[in-house]
């Protein structure tokens, strides 16, 4: 399909010294505070207490997990390099552009991280032997290239939707491998730091997304409708690819299916950051226990009363809020 | 009056998924300006979850005002909470601080703006809910 620019954005033609206590959207600085908050480096987490753990995989296994590691450094080095740097130009207000260096920078934070967990568990001919693999591999060379030729083009909405579809779809094929080992207690401190990630990404996505959003409707509605086929196209077009990535991946371990089933799950909360309906039905998004455990610890207990006895329902573990803003 | 109380974030998540369910719902107001909401009935609260994995900061202060206020605090009959599974312990974490509070049962738990079964499952949840409690 073929797109004008939608050019809705009015961008910042100068640059003003930031005042963060003039705020002209609220959702800046919650989103700042957050991710500052959150701010972590690879040098925190002690990875070489995975070296015993990593000896137990098989050496094909081994292979896996870096060609996997090296998919997600290609795309967190074009999300800290291309993506976020051309958000930065359709912003609409500073504290927007603020936020956004600090996505760039954490994006390559995650890449740098990956090249921590190489040099602690890894030789490095098979460090370099998976480079060449990831420059060489069709599915994950087609992957950038989709996302690099919305970058490129000038339409900022689409390039804030193939940003969330990166930040919020593209990195659940790789991250899969490390909550599957997570889930057999392998490699757990590299899974701590792939949680890590993962809690980073979903504020990028909520956060371009929100903007997507936000400037969608200032649109007319005929052109919300053609940018949401073309978001949908675009989410057929890079999940037709992620099957086949992921097939290459984890055929011969068995695990392509399960996997799928994690791409669906997150492709509907890819789709709900923009504002849009899941795709997925239930059926095929459900994401075996033991990976949705992995990847969130502690939070297995029973949420759906609803389908419950109900009787036999447990309120909850206290939890300490010594909060003064609670009045009883 | 409504069945459901909600607060939503000017991200609107929670008011997106309050929309699809079609129950009678008031939303607590975003501004602190803006004229307090009050429960006259019993009501199922639908929240979203802040912060970061801290129950201090997990309940959006508008959502704390509107249950300091102990009329409103005695209609709650169960909670609902949004969040995202990315957020690891810390999902869904301001309905299980409410629960806790409140000492009511934390009902569902859905994802941003919630998939077509969350709300098939909540709509069919709720209504069994105020039946049994009737």
């Amino acid at each position: 399909m073929d797109m004008p620019a939608t050019s809705a954005a009015r961008r910042l033609s100068r640059v003003d010294a930031i005042n963060w206590n003039r705020l002209q959207d609220e959702k800046d600085l919650e989103v700042w505070n957050r991710l500052t908050g959150n701010f972590w480096l690879p040098e925190k987490i002690p990875l070489s207490n995975d070296i015993p753990s990593w000896n137990t995989l098989t050496e094909h296994e081994q292979q896996l997990t870096i060609r996997v590691f090296t998919g997600l450094t290609l795309l967190d080095t074009i999300q800290g390099t291309v993506g976020a740097p051309s958000l930065i130009d359709d912003a609409v207000t500073p504290h927007e552009e603020a936020v956004i260096t600090n996505i760039s920078f954490m994006e390559s934070v995650h890449a740098r991280s990956y090249s921590s967990i190489f040099s602690t568990l890894c030789a490095t001919r098979d460090v370099d032997d998976a480079y060449r693999w990831s420059e060489e591999n069709p599915f994950l060379q087609k992957k950038a290239d989709l996302i690099l030729e919305r970058y490129r083009a000038d339409d900022p909405l689409m390039r804030k939707v193939a940003s969330t579809f990166l930040e919020s779809f593209l990195f659940y094929s790789g991250f899969y491998l490390p909550m599957y080992w997570s889930s057999r207690a392998k490699l757990t401190n590299t899974a701590d730091l792939i949680r890590l990630i993962i809690r980073d990404e979903a504020i990028h996505g909520y956060y371009i997304g929100y903007k997507f959003q936000q400037q969608l409707a200032k649109l007319p509605t005929e052109r919300q409708e053609e940018i949401k086929i073309y978001a949908y196209e675009l989410l057929h077009e890079l999940y037709d690819n992620e099957v086949k990535y992921t097939e290459a991946l984890y055929d011969d371990v068995g695990l392509t299916e399960d996997v799928k089933k994690f791409l669906h799950y997150n492709a509907n909360k890819a789709l709900m950051n923009l504002g849009f309906e899941a795709l997925f039905p239930a059926s095929v998004t459900d994401v075996s226990p033991a990976i949705l455990a992995a990847l969130s610890p502690g939070s297995d207990e029973n949420h759906d009363f609803f389908s419950g006895s109900g009787s036999s329902y447990v309120i909850g573990k206290t939890v300490s809020t010594e909060d003064d803003d609670w009045a009883f | 009056m409504a069945e459901l109380v909600y607060f939503s974030t000017k991200s609107g998540n929670t008011r997106r998924f309050v929309e699809k369910l079609g129950i009678p719902a008031s939303r607590i107001p975003l501004n602190r300006d803006d004229p307090p909401l009050r429960a006259d009935e019993p009501y199922i609260l639908i929240v979203p979850t802040y912060g970061d994995g801290d129950p201090k900061t997990s309940v959006p202060p508008q959502v704390i005002r509107f249950l300091n206020d102990e009329h409103n605090r005695s209609l709650i009959r169960g909670v609902i909470a949004g969040g995202n599974s990315n957020f690891g312990a810390a999902f869904g974490l301001a309905g299980r601080v409410i629960a806790q509070k409140c000492q009511i049962p934390y009902l569902y738990r859905f994802e941003l703006m919630g998939t077509q079964e969350d709300v098939r499952r909540v709509i069919a949840g709720v209504n069994e809910f105020w039946k049994r409690s009737a």
